[in-house]
């Protein structure tokens, strides 16, 4: 495949946006948003890798990433609920009950 | 009509977790459809599966079986961290009745939950394929995100829950990009079939998209076994969430990331040794130091015991560094006698604690070891092991780690290590200092010494002693666990 | 070959193109009179009563994390059910232990009572 280079470096952005999106935001919800770009763009790199070697190994493990993507938004969001309940906010700066 | 011919599959390796898997799903159902307050019936049903995991476990030992095309083994390895894992899970679900019944939290699903992170934490010592590392490590960790924030009425159980869980997914992101770009260089996943392309490159270190795939990989493990810098979640998941959840992930989740990352970095990335080796050194020196200063300015005894698990993690990564046999070995060695001193530490501190996680300080100690006599002298026992100090279990731990060390050359390490187990000392020595030496503010009449709670100290307490006095009992399985990797 | 996909771009220029040429004309050419019926929220005839934020209910965020659990086991029987044929008994018998498995999680929803909408 002549242009995976293309597709490794779009993955490379995308995970730096998501990284750079959980380091600087404050809604734990969009915090999560930008796990899940993370997530997703190394399911690209895996896409396009497997295309190049002619290998079905990252498109499997796309699978069970995808799944596992599920899981973690499901069970994240049950405690965002739960910490919402508590302090009618989810802004992660009011996360701070335990300093040093 | 072609059928696809389905390669023969050998359900042994996986035969406890199948066990563990249905069991938990068998209490779930039970939990749901049987009524009641009182579910303390679910924690002896999960005791005794566990117990009939650890027999079904031990009874794997010196086999090795390949299952599910190279995917899944079971050899020494994985059934000596499978007895680890096993160990912890018994004795937190020995603990944890009390704990939960006097938080007043309904705790039907927390033996479930802590059968799956068995589960997961199996799979990840028995996996020899990224991808069951992978599934093993989530299974993991999304139970554990539950059991941090298990406690729903108490806002700092929520607050470590959606700490764990927000850092927690962060960190399986890197772990992820490092297993594609692995998976990108060498053209497999297969742990076996990566060690042999990488030692067939002609210069492994050159090729940027496998170092990066390896950097990114120890990244995502350094978090997971909370390796400065990425341990800043540590204290407060630990200090948050219930007690004796507290204690199993101090235990469990610790030996089951350096299972993985053992089993990855030793197998698979040999011949990359010299760079990683390097990676971790900072990493050792910068998680010991890190632990044990801010640990000296602790109050809260969960807080104190956070930082220090943090530190006894950076002794095992000095083993790590080693590499060789011996510094391996003493990795597994510390991880079982680890888990036995920390959970009995722990005990004792569920038993003084009150309701509302009051009476946590150092200063509610005072005057403990007149109260309870046999029971100071078992936090005595863990405070000495847990600082190294001989005949404990933990001495012989850090000393084959700092042995493994010297051996390969790595003096200062080893000299850092042991000025870092000496400055430990101090904060453990306090919490003695308190029982035995300060006259008691109050009567301790609140404590109530169940069964299982005095079963989980006593066994703590063989657990630190016992590998302490006769190391080779322990050390020969070590040994020999280490070997066929 | 790019030809191929000329239609295409031509439609979609023409719906963004419709959509901005209305926007864009009645913000130009309209009457510009505020008045404050015209100005309040719609609710389909009625007078608006209360504020517009509601305290959030659980029940909505249940049914979404229920459906994106069991729409996962969906995509897992998607492949299954085209190579049922030739996966054979073993492809039946597995696929059962899944949906097995999901069915507990599917009880104990059920028993917990997270499917009653009220």
């Amino acid at each position: 495949m002549e242009n995976l280079n293309g597709y490794l470096i779009i993955s490379a952005i995308l995970f730096s946006i998501g990284t750079i999106g959980v380091l600087t935001r404050k809604n734990a919800i969009v915090i999560f948003m930008c796990v899940e770009m993370m997530l997703n763009a190394v399911n690209l790199t895996f896409v396009a890798l497997s295309r190049h070697l002619g290998n079905l190994d990252g498109q499997v493990f796309v699978f069970f990433v995808m799944t596992v993507a599920a899981a973690e938004a499901a069970v994240g969001l049950a405690l965002m609920i739960a910490f919402y309940n508590n302090k009618e906010s989810i802004d992660v700066d009011d996360i701070n009950l335990m300093k040093w | 009509m072609d059928m696809i011919t389905i390669p023969a599959v050998n359900f042994t390796p996986i035969l406890p977790e199948i066990f563990l898997s249905v069991l938990a799903m068998v209490l779930l159902l039970i939990n749901v459809f049987i009524p009641g307050d009182r579910k303390a019936y679910l924690g002896y049903l999960s005791f005794v599966g566990i117990v009939a995991a650890g027999v079904l476990v031990a009874a794997g030992w010196g086999g090795h079986i390949e299952s599910f095309s190279g995917s899944v083994v079971l050899d020494n390895f994985a059934t000596f961290f499978k007895m680890i894992f096993l160990v912890s899970a018994g004795l937190a679900v020995l603990i944890s009745d009390q704990y939960m019944e006097r938080e007043g939290c309904n705790h039907g699903e927390l033996y479930p939950l802590i059968l799956f992170t068995v589960v997961g934490m199996m799979l990840m010592a028995s996996g020899t394929d990224l991808m069951t590392i992978f599934l093993g490590l989530e299974v993991m960790s999304v139970a554990l995100y539950v059991l941090a924030g298990f406690n729903r009425k108490n806002p700092k159980s929520n607050e470590a829950g959606l700490k764990y869980f927000l850092l927690g997914c962060f960190s399986t992101g890197f772990l992820l990009y490092g297993m594609a770009l692995t998976y990108g260089a060498t053209g497999t996943t297969r742990i076996a079939k990566i060690a042999a392309v990488v030692g067939q490159m002609s210069l492994p270190s050159a090729n940027i998209m496998l170092v990066a795939g390896m950097l990114l990989m120890l990244t995502g493990f350094a978090f997971k076994i909370a390796a400065a810098p990425f341990h800043m979640w540590t204290p407060d998941v630990y200090e948050g969430a219930p007690t004796p959840m507290t204690a199993f992930m101090s235990a469990g989740p610790k030996a089951a990331g350096f299972a993985a990352a053992l089993r990855i970095f030793l197998v698979a990335l040999p011949t990359l040794q010299v760079e990683w080796s390097q990676v971790l050194w900072v990493l050792a020196v910068l998680t010991m130091t890190v632990g044990n200063i801010t640990a000296l300015r602790q109050d809260n005894i969960k807080r104190m015991l956070a930082y220090s698990s943090i530190a006894h993690a950076g002794y095992a990564l000095v083993g790590f560094t080693a590499g060789n046999g011996t510094g391996t070995a003493g990795i597994l060695f510390y991880m079982l006698s680890y888990a036995f001193m920390n959970i009995g530490a722990f005990a004792i501190i569920i038993l003084v604690g009150k309701k509302g996680e009051s009476n946590g300080n150092v200063q509610d100690f005072a005057g403990f070891g007149v109260k309870h006599p046999v029971l100071a002298v078992a936090m005595s026992i863990f405070l000495f092991s847990l600082a190294g100090m001989p005949p404990t279990a933990g001495f012989i731990g850090k000393f084959y780690l700092f042995s493994g060390a010297i051996q390969q050359g790595y003096i200062w390490l080893a000299i850092i290590g042991v000025l870092n187990s000496a400055a430990s000392v101090y904060y453990y020595l306090r919490v003695m200092v308190f029982m035995y030496m300060k006259d008691p503010t109050e009567e301790f009449d609140w404590m109530q010494v169940t069964a299982p709670m005095a079963l989980c100290v006593a066994i703590s307490v063989i657990g630190s002693l016992i590998p302490g006095i006769i190391p080779s009992l322990i050390l020969q399985f070590a040994q020999q666990a280490i070997k066929l990797i | 070959m790019l030809g191929a996909y000329l239609p295409i771009l031509l439609l979609v220029i023409v719906a963004i193109g419709f959509g901005l040429v209305s926007l864009v004309m009645s913000s130009l050419i309209g009457p510009k009179k505020f008045s404050v019926l015209k100005m309040s929220p719609y609710e389909s005839g009625c007078e608006p009563v209360g504020t517009g934020q509601e305290r959030f209910s659980i029940k909505f965020y249940l049914i979404a994390m229920l459906f994106i659990l069991f729409d996962i086991e969906a995509v897992f029987l998607y492949p299954w059910a085209i190579l049922y044929k030739k996966l054979g008994m073993f492809g039946l018998i597995e696929m059962g232990i899944f949906i097995v498995i999901l069915f507990v999680g599917y009880i104990y929803v059920w028993k917990k009572g997270a499917l009653e909408w009220e």
